[in-house]
């Protein structure tokens, strides 16, 4: 799989490194969190068949975190874009 | 400080055959350099370098030093060996007080030359990136995987590549290129 660097351009996967689901908000207040809600936090994440927002590094080459949507049934990326940066709606 | 030099990390027999050459350039002066490229400190480090820093992605530029792009807010400055004093003053000089960091990491790599026009058919054996003069002609680098260990790849003029590698990664990555020579190198077995 070929996996397109926002900065390096198209690179072999084996140069990544998976980050996991994108957009996961840090708790605006995590004291006010109840134990559930603080695990909910950290362990739960969406496992969608099809487009799926999720952060990657590009670790063997400019190290920089960026985001994809990938269909994770096809492997076959849908956008890519800067981290901070919006998810693209999809067509 | 004894004054010694330690042994050159990759230590092996230079190859130089009529297409191919594979030698070692150890000690050069690495200056890692972060700063954003669009603060006031930008334009001054780059005429201290004499070379603007590079904003394209895989691109160096080339004054007495090169420039070697890493990241959106990060390069590489290489130079001779035994600059790093001097290399990083003049940074820190045109840095003033600006949010730059600075830092000599000419220990962390060591560098390999491959030069010859079989040059870009060995390192294609080991490496993913399209290594094409139209592609990746001089005037360009790129961090990536030669034979899995990270390399940092820079094409010079004259079909010559430096390959900068971690010094723990050397002789492995030497023992895989002169392998994978054996089929360019005449009077050597196949
Ligand atoms: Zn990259």
């Amino acid at each position: 799989m070929l996996i397109p660097c926002p900065w390096c351009g198209p690179r072999d996967e084996a140069e990544f490194h998976y980050g996991g689901q994108a957009h996961v908000a840090y708790p605006a207040d995590p004291a006010a969190l109840s134990d559930a809600e603080w695990a909910r936090y950290l362990f739960f994440r969406d496992n969608p068949k099809g487009p799926f927002a999720e952060r990657w590094s590009h670790a063997a080459g400019c190290r920089r975190w960026f985001n994809v949507v990938r269909d994770t049934a096809t492997n076959e990326i849908h956008a890519v874009y800067r981290a901070g940066g919006q998810r693209p709606v999809s067509p | 400080m004894t004054g010694e030099r330690p042994s050159p990390p990759a230590r092996f027999e230079p190859v130089s055959d009529g297409d191919l050459r594979i030698a070692e350039v150890p000690f050069r002066t690495q200056v890692n350099l972060r700063l954003d490229p669009g603060g006031p400190a930008a334009g001054d480090i780059g005429r201290a370098l004499g070379v603007p820093l590079p904003a394209e992605p895989g691109t160096y530029g080339s004054a007495d030093v090169d420039v070697l792009w890493l990241g959106p807010d990060e390069w590489l400055v290489v130079g001779e060996p035994g600059r790093e004093r001097e290399l990083e003053t003049r940074l820190r000089d045109a840095a003033g007080t600006g949010h730059v960091a600075v830092t000599d990491v000419s220990a962390q790599r060591t560098t390999l030359l491959v030069a010859g026009p079989k040059a870009r058919d060995l390192l294609a054996h080991g490496c993913a990136l399209d290594l094409h003069p139209r592609v990746f002609g001089p005037g360009r680098c790129a961090q990536t995987m030669l034979a899995r260990a990270q390399v940092l790849l820079v094409a010079r003029d004259g079909d010559e590549f430096m390959v900068l590698v971690r010094p723990s990664f050397a002789g492995y990555l030497v023992a895989w290129l002169l392998d994978a020579a054996a089929e360019y190198v005449s009077g050597q077995p196949g």
